[in-house]
């Protein structure tokens, strides 16, 4: 399990989301009203970079006319196929046994800790003073 | 396929194989001989309407008498010989079925045409003429027998109340209509019926046919008959994807459908095309939970004959893994339509506990009324 910094905190405000690449892997980096998700960014279906795809919400239904939309902003559609993904578990929604992103353990931490390390963080300089976007990937 | 033997051979008698003991053939269709048989179980009103207008009876193109198709040659009638149809006769069709290969039941499917007729009342007459004929002639002669309701789909209110009138019986095991009418059956103008089906245990059955309201393809009219008998799958497609998309099985979720004279094999790519595209746009329909190809699983069934493969066993094994599932087909003769010959009633490629679950464990869990009668 290796550690990387991705981004200053401050860079990712709630509502954008980021590409970044750890190992050669693509990962979609998102902050949803103030929470932080990771995600690959390789739809498991024909491998669309899902870092563009529609934030949307849930639609949820009992019976044929109703529609109930919950959890606003926490599915993630596939800009090619559409597929969705739910962003708190990575699953799919169509096959969710099957068809799933691979989630990473993210956190912010302050400036001073992650210079100690054991981090990695080749794309830029780190400074005690900010706070930062911290990846773990396996 | 031969041409229609000149004179039909006799049907072999006095052989009983154990193979198809205790099996339940779920499509079995009797021909009604004549208008007079049904004129007989009208009131007054349509006995005489029925007189004065000349209606000699309803004939739907499905079945062309001549055809090789429609009767199997050793079932015809032969006029030197003084012998109708067997199919119009309840005790010779339980010779060719029940007592040659000791089935449980036969589940009478009529297809007399009454879906040709534009005006519902007249319909409604013509199916309660129908089911009373079949329940006197033929569920009355044989206690072996079941049957479906035929129902005047032109008007759902009138088929709930033929529902209501011939569900006490409870050897009416199935409401049936025909895949190609007006209307696309799983949208919301039909679900009085399916309610009505689903509150007495009633599977619904569609038939391949058509009342020729539209055209017989969705591109318009063929020029031959070939082409007719061979575009009934594409209204199957049509009526499971509705049944599946308008959420019946959400709504209805007891509901068996039965898929009758419909092929068979073309379901597996249907629901291939189906299921996939349902993941891009299912928040159309969000009542549909889960892939389509579960709903089909829990709710759909399909009798075997006619079976659209090459009678080698790997189709059988290629579509079971396909569905995977072991609980959608059901064993039918499809009597007297010409589907097989001899004895061999199911398609290769089919081991004995397949068998058993065709012939006997899947017709018993989609026909509720068949396992608890009262
Ligand atoms: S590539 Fe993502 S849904 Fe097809």
């Amino acid at each position: 399990m290796t550690r990387h910094v991705v981004a200053r905190a401050a860079e990712l405000q709630p509502g954008t989301r980021k590409l970044v690449t750890v190992e050669g892997r693509g990962i979609v980096v998102l902050n949803i009203k103030g929470e932080l998700f990771a995600l690959s960014n390789t739809c498991p279906h024909k491998g669309a970079s899902l870092c563009n795809g529609l934030l949307t919400g849930l639609v949820r239904s009992t019976k044929p006319g109703e529609y109930q939309y919950e959890r606003a902003g926490e599915i993630l559609r596939c800009p090619w196929h559409q597929w969705e993904f739910d962003v708190r578990t990575g699953r799919s929604y169509c096959d969710p046994r099957r068809l799933r992103l691979m989630q990473f353990p993210i956190a912010v931490e302050p400036g001073a800790s992650v210079v100690e390390g054991p981090y990695v963080a080749e794309t830029f300089p780190v400074a005690i003073e900010d706070d930062y976007i911290v990846l773990e990937v396996p | 396929m031969q041409a229609v033997a000149e004179r039909a051979p006799p049907e072999p008698l006095g052989r009983v194989s154990t193979d198809w003991k205790g099996a339940i053939d779920c499509d079995v269709h009797p021909h009604v001989p004549d208008i007079a048989a049904l004129t007989r179980h009208m009131d007054d009103y349509w006995r005489e309407t029925v007189g004065v207008r000349g209606i000699t009876g309803f004939e739907s193109i499905a079945y062309p008498p001549r055809a090789p198709l429609t009767v199997r040659p050793d079932w015809r009638g032969d006029k030197a010989a003084g012998r109708e149809r067997a199919d119009t006769d309840p005790k010779r069709t339980a010779a060719a079925l029940m007592d040659r290969h000791g089935f449980a039941h036969s589940i009478l499917n009529c297809l007399y045409a009454v879906q040709l007729i534009r005006d519902e009342h007249m319909a409604a007459a013509f199916c309660r003429a129908v089911n009373d004929w079949v329940r006197a002639e033929w569920l009355d002669r044989d206690p072996r027998y079941r049957a479906s309701i035929i129902l005047p789909l032109q008007n759902p209110e009138l088929s709930v109340d033929e529902i209501e009138r011939c569900a006490p019986d409870k050897r009416f095991i199935q409401v049936m209509g025909l895949a190609a009418g007006e209307q696309p059956l799983g949208k919301s103008h039909f679900w009085p019926v399916w309610q009505a089906a689903e509150r007495h245990n009633l599977a619904v059955g569609i038939h391949s046919g058509s009342s020729y309201y539209h055209a017989t393809t969705g591109s318009g009219w063929p020029s031959y008959y070939l082409e007719d008998y061979a575009a009934q799958s594409l209204a199957f497609h049509t009526q499971l994807g509705s049944f599946i998309a308008e959420g019946v099985f959400v709504k209805f979720p007891k509901l068996k459908l039965v898929l009758i004279e419909s092929g068979v094999t073309w379901i597996a790519p249907y629901l291939w095309r189906l299921s996939k595209f349902w993941r891009g746009v299912r928040l159309e329909v969000p009542w549909i939970d889960r892939s389509p190809v579960e709903f089909v699983r829990d709710h759909v069934r399909l009798t075997i004959q006619p079976f659209d493969a090459p009678n080698s066993g790997e189709t059988v094994g290629r579509l079971m893994d396909q569905l995977q599932s072991d609980q959608m087909l059901l064993f039918a003769s499809d009597f007297p339509h010409w589907q097989f010959d001899g004895d061999a009633m199911l398609p290769g490629g089919i081991d004995a506990s397949l068998r058993k679950k065709i012939l006997i464990d899947n017709p018993l869990a989609t026909y509720p009324r068949l396992v608890s009668p009262h």
